[in-house]
């Protein structure tokens, strides 16, 4: 956290947590400031780098191949169920990372707040961020806060940036799919979306649905374990299964042929959809990765990823073949076919 | 609306079930005479996006083809109307409530209601409702709801209108567009490329689903009988469509021109009687109509009674009739009339895109060109929709 000022005991009124707002002068490197960090963020992330108080984290170098991801987080609304944009900001990161085989290392997190925000709001996510930091071990080394004028934000905007080590001998990259290799997916499809759809004020619908948040760094660890010459790994967030696969496709120049019957989607999150007029395929997930490798390989990487708690419901969807259009299609359960396109316009905005 | 699990989705497997369609799909094969050909439209967007999305041109022999109609209530409002809606929104302080894909649609000079909703207050809404609640809680703005559909969206914004009414806001009003599914029908039977040249081979229509649970299976009689077209009007399933298919041919080869009913679960003979009377009671006649693709359509469209004027956004903000070309290029209007097939249009796929619209049948995926795009681009050597006779 930028901004060094001390603050003497007794001499400044504790910060206000359960009624206090964000104020201008938290963002203005005084006092205010230096107390925000201090009695909010240093508080809950607290580690030896953070603790040293300097406008950068410093540590020792790596060995091999060193990757780096960041993302920016401006979900509406903050808080959903099975999470809040504090874990899902911990989460995406991570995740991004991870999708190279990684080993995530640490974290960095910048804070936009809006000029009013309820401190207790913002404690939440603070915490909320700080418990999932820590649950996936890693911590969060440096950051930044900035508050902007009252109408120039929506409550809190967080981008988080991710260091990880990718193992030796591990080479996971999107444009590494080829013609015979088995798709998967790690579970069901849509949670996130449907999750954060149901919240949205214009549309008012009750649903059970939970946001699958969650960080996937172990699961690819298991993952790669039992088979550590998977192709490609790519969580499908934005655009959902149908935007990510389409990308593969693209980049490694192949097709992809699914199966509509193999696809793992909650119920509620099909009569979701079916009310809304949205495809399931389309919608966001949190907690989610796609991973394509061999056929035989696919054999041992399926029971590996099911006997993760992330991955019960783990299925292999389809396959890749040759295709210079670089079409993704489905067989669908009717028994035709048709072409999984891009996503055109916009289904949901600001979903993460 | 509280979305209960097990009941919905039982509901729509069994509509949508693989076996039950290979058993539809070999009986079709069976009774499809082999001599001949078959061509049949599908009226409603609704058809076609199922059609498209569940791959059903895969079920069909090759001599039954599927023709997509003019039902795609976004596709057919003509470039003018959209470009009343945009300057409309432009007026300082008024709120234009539409649906989803209405925002998308191209008007002239690149510009759309989504692109003029970076400068002017424009809001998507799931329903007409909705509009009213956004004109109760801004009463000091002008609030214009773009009304657009069928027969099936009139009922609900004859609602808005009625509950505006007892509520006395005066800040709503309704920019109304909404369309008659019979007179598009006639007009697509009596055009020349259908009736005189045979541009156009018609053996029967599927007939439109949601429409058809207000205005009943009766108006289509008069088809049947005059134009000696077979009408089976189907629900928006696959296995609806399937199943509708199969009865086409078999009026086809028994010479029969009748009115049937797949969608018995749904549409009863007179149809919803009340809705009827709420539209009557709200809405009358306009004297005639521009359509995309179609042009001037007598008696097709409704425009919103003397009685309730002071909800009629034509009325109070005094909106022109402009008539704006479609672009030279494009062939949504051929493609509605079911005289050209997307592919057949130069800009498709090209030019034309689901990101980049030229023509409306493009954006709504209800649109044949946006379905085709979408679902049905990789059968480039079997086109999805052939015609060959």
């Amino acid at each position: 956290m930028t901004g060094s000022g001390k603050v003497k005991p007794g001499y400044s009124r504790s910060l206000d947590l359960k009624k206090g707002c964000v104020e201008m002068v938290h963002g203005s490197g005084g006092r205010a400031m230096a107390q925000l960090i201090e009695q909010l963020f240093v508080a809950a992330f607290d580690n030896e780098f953070l603790r040293q108080m300097n406008d950068q984290a410093c540590f020792q170098s790596f060995n091999g191949r060193m990757v780096m991801s960041t993302d920016s987080h401006v979900i509406t609304p903050l808080f959903f169920p099975g999470g809040d944009i504090g874990s899902l900001s911990v989460h995406g990161t991570i995740n991004d990372v991870v999708m190279s085989g990684a080993k995530p290392c640490y974290l960095a997190g910048s804070f936009i707040l809006e000029e009013g925000f309820p401190l207790s709001d913002l404690k939440r996510i603070v915490d909320s961020m700080a418990q999932a930091a820590q649950a996936a071990q890693v911590p969060i080394v440096t950051g930044d806060t900035k508050v902007v004028e009252k109408g120039s934000g929506d409550g809190v905007f967080i981008t988080t940036t991710g260091l990880g080590v990718v193992p030796e001998g591990i080479h996971i990259a999107s444009n590494n799919a080829r013609p015979g290799d088995k798709i998967l997916v790690s579970g069901t499809l849509g949670d996130h979306g449907i999750a954060i759809l149901a919240l949205r004020e214009n549309l008012s619908f009750h649903t059970s649905i939970e946001s699958d948040t969650a960080a996937l760094h172990d699961l690819v660890a298991c993952m790669i374990a039992a088979v550590p010459d998977i192709h490609v790994l790519r969580d499908p967030t934005r655009g959902g299964l149908a935007a990510a696969l389409n990308e593969i496709a693209l980049q490694s120049f192949v097709g992809m042929m699914l199966y509509e019957n193999e696809l793992p989607i909650h119920e509620p999150v099909n009569a979701a959809c079916e009310f809304l007029g949205l495809d399931p395929l389309y919608i966001a997930n949190e907690g989610k990765l796609i991973a394509i490798c061999t056929p035989d390989d696919a054999e041992k990487l399926l029971p590996a990823m099911q006997a993760h708690p992330l991955g019960q419901n783990a299925a292999i969807i389809g396959e890749v073949i040759e295709d210079t259009h670089c079409f993704v299609q489905m067989q669908t359960r009717f028994g035709g076919k048709r072409v999984v396109d891009w996503l055109s316009g916009e289904q949901l905005p600001r979903i993460c | 609306m509280t979305i209960h699990t097990k009941a919905g989705m039982k509901y729509i497997d069994e509509f949508r079930d693989g076996n039950l369609a290979g058993k539809i799909a070999a009986n079709i094969a069976a009774e499809a005479d082999p001599r001949r050909h078959y061509h049949f439209m599908e009226f409603c967007g609704g058809h076609t996006h199922a059609i498209s999305r569940h791959g059903i041109v895969d079920l069909l022999p090759g001599n039954v083809h599927m023709i997509h109609g003019p039902g795609c209530p976004v596709c057919i409002l003509p470039v003018g109307r959209v470009e009343n809606a945009i300057q409309l929104a432009q007026t300082p302080g008024l709120i234009l409530c539409s649906y989803g894909d209405m925002l998308r649609i191209p008007a002239a000079n690149g510009m759309s209601l989504l692109k003029a909703k970076a400068q002017a207050d424009i809001r998507m809404i799931y329903s007409a409702a909705d509009a009213v609640t956004i004109a109760q809680k801004n009463p000091q703005h002008q609030v214009v709801f773009l009304a657009i559909g069928f027969e099936t969206t009139t009922p609900p914004t004859a609602v808005a209108i009625k509950q505006a009414q007892q509520l006395r806001l005066d800040n709503f009003t309704v920019f109304c567009n909404h369309v008659l599914t019979p007179s598009a029908i006639s007009h697509i039977l009596q055009s020349p490329e259908v009736r005189q040249l045979g541009v156009v081979p018609l053996d029967g229509f599927v007939g439109p689903a949601h429409v058809s649970t207000v205005i009943g299976s009766q108006p289509y009689e008069y088809f049947a009988e005059e134009f000696q077209k077979p009408v089976v009007i189907a629900g928006f399933e696959p296995l609806d469509v399937m199943q509708a298919i199969l009865m086409l041919i078999r009026q086809a080869n028994e010479g029969r021109a009748e009115v049937e009913n797949e969608f018995t679960r749904a549409v009863l003979p007179a149809g919803n009687i009340k809705a009827q009377r709420l539209v009557a009671e709200v809405f009358e006649l306009r004297r005639t109509f521009e359509w995309r693709g179609l042009g001037w359509v007598p008696y097709s469209a409704l425009k919103i009674k003397s009685s309730y004027a002071d909800f009629d956004a034509e009325r109070r903000f005094r909106i022109p009739a402009i008539s704006i070309a479609d672009n030279k290029a494009c062939e949504c209007g051929a493609i509605l009339r079911g005289v050209k097939q997307p592919q057949d249009c130069k800009i498709f796929g090209t030019v034309c895109t689901p990101e980049n619209p030229i023509g409306s049948c493009m954006v709504s995926s209800e649109g044949a060109c946006a379905a085709y795009y979408s679902y049905g681009r990789f059968r480039e050597k079997n086109p999805i929709m052939t015609r060959e006779n």
